[in-house]
């Protein structure tokens, strides 16, 4: 960055206020590596401070001023130069001038509008940070810090269950079904196969989750499909009237929730796919889109109000008259 | 505070009838190449194999059959099949040209371990094409497995399923 080759004249560091308190989220970087990042969701604060220390103090540091913004940007891999800022905020810390000193400047974006969940996938990054730039005449001295953001929706009012007969005629007819449509991040799919006709030799049957990324609009669209899990929950051969229960637990499992058209630049999808594979290794399938939603924690407070039921159930032999009370409690809740 | 623990229950099934159950399966196709045998005479001469099917599936006129067939059978088949549907045909195992050349130290292509090579392959390959729900559509497939000559004149068509069952 300085093209003498002094390495940087100053240090910046972010600090955010609520550094102490505020979780972090383990988020997938490009090269799949994952990183801890602090968790954010839409409409908190985000404020802090910013630290520039002068690496040789006395040595005085021209510059033509200091900001910070927040921006979150999408980036389409095929097209790295063009970001696609859609939140963009600046907070001037210092007008043109000299630092003589170490210095901190506080910062606050109040309320900030976070829109979108924090996405890093095969063809498109979606990503929020905070960067602080020392504007100077030959090179600007900068610093990033990225943040993750999680969108939460609730329980929806309206989740069906996915019930379909499908097959290949006189040789294969199934029934499948999934208890929702709409899965939380930690949500079980129980769901099971009902089998109606077989003629033909199967071997085992397993249930995929594919991820479907959309990228591109118009005549360049690109779906990339990755499959995240393969699950077996048939090995043999079925007959007529056979059922298979399904029962897949989503929480061990890579996924974010199902995204539709963000900002117009890309969809996340998520789809089920039921594969069936007879002895000549023919694969039959049926793909189904599920809707995956993130829900947000379990209040503390009820959590370990949990915690402390289920001990005392355990010590309650010791006591019979506290453990009798206490099961009147349980059947209330 | 109800979504806790996840409800995992399986969901409700019909009861399976047990004729169903312990009945014999619907699926059952057995396909088996056997007993070549060598005619004609001299430079004539050529292998028959016996193709032996048994089954269940209602797409098949014959629940029992037998026919003989050659080599150059299993390609017409195999062509007709590619030609036709849009069945990913398997390869047949080899032509096997040089054996047919002359000075050889063995029997050529009437060498009993060629035989059974060859043998074992179109077995592989007839079990492979007749299980695929398209190939078991196509008239020529029926032709070759149940049709005492094989009509190399035939008119292409496809098979819908002839009895219920």
């Amino acid at each position: 960055m300085n093209f003498f080759g002094f390495g940087q004249t100053a240090e910046i560091d972010i600090v955010l206020n609520d550094a102490e308190t505020r979780k972090k989220a383990e988020h997938n970087g490009e090269d799949g590596r994952k990183e801890k990042y602090f968790r954010f969701y839409d409409g908190e604060t985000v404020s802090g401070k910013v630290n520039v220390t002068l690496k040789y103090p006395g040595k005085r540091l021209e510059h033509n001023g200091i900001k910070v913004e927040f921006v979150g940007q999408i980036e389409l891999y095929y097209d790295r130069g063009n970001h696609h800022e859609f939140v963009s905020l600046v907070k001037d810390l210092a007008r043109p001038g000299e630092l003589t000193q170490s210095q901190t400047f506080d910062f606050e974006f109040t309320h900030v509008e976070k829109p979108y969940e924090s996405y890093t996938g095969q063809n498109v990054k979606l990503r929020y940070f905070l960067k602080v730039t020392i504007s100077r005449k030959l090179s600007d001295i900068t610093k990033e810090l990225d943040i993750v953001v999680h969108t939460l929706s609730t329980y929806p009012d309206l989740n069906s269950s996915i019930k379909m007969e499908v097959g290949i005629e006189d040789c294969l007819h199934i029934e499948f079904e999934y208890n929702k449509s709409k899965y939380h991040l930690k949500d079980v799919i129980v769901g099971k196969i009902y089998f109606l006709l077989v003629r033909i030799k199967i071997r085992h049957m397993e249930i995929d989750i594919i991820r479907r990324e959309t990228t591109g609009t118009g005549p360049s669209v690109y779906n990339e499909n990755d499959t995240i899990a393969k699950y077996e929950i048939m090995d043999g051969a079925p007959v007529r009237g056979e059922s298979i229960p399904i029962r897949l637990f989503l929480a061990s499992y890579e996924l974010t929730p199902t995204m539709k058209d963000v900002n117009k630049k890309f969809s996340v999808r998520y789809f089920l796919n039921l594969v069936l594979i007879d002895e000549e290794d023919r694969r039959y399938f049926k793909q189904q889109e599920i809707i995956l939603w993130r829900k947000g924690d379990i209040v503390k407070k009820s959590m370990s109000h949990q915690a402390i039921m289920a001990a005392q159930r355990f010590e309650g032999s010791s006591n019979p008259e506290k453990s009798h009370s206490q099961s009147a409690e349980d059947g209330k809740s | 505070m109800a979504d806790a623990i996840a409800d995992t229950r399986r969901l409700y099934t019909k009861p399976q009838n047990l004729n169903d159950a312990y009945g014999p399966p619907s699926n059952f196709l057995e396909i088996d190449v056997s007993n070549p045998e060598t005619v004609g005479v001299g430079r004539g001469r050529y292998t028959t194999y016996e193709v032996r099917l048994k089954t269940n599936l209602p797409i098949f006129k014959l629940k029992e059959s037998s026919v003989r067939r050659r080599y150059s059978d299993f390609e017409w088949l195999r062509a007709e099949l590619e030609r036709e549907s849009k069945v990913v045909v398997p390869p047949l195992p080899g032509k096997a040209l040089f054996r047919q050349l002359p000075f050889r130290g063995d029997d050529g292509i009437f060498d009993d371990s060629f035989i059974e090579e060859r043998r074992q392959g179109l077995e592989q390959f007839l079990n492979k094409v007749a299980g695929h729900p398209l190939a078991q559509n196509e008239r020529c497939l029926h032709m070759f497995l149940q049709d005492e000559i094989v009509d190399k004149n035939y008119t292409p068509s496809k098979i819908r399923q002839c009895c219920l069952g």
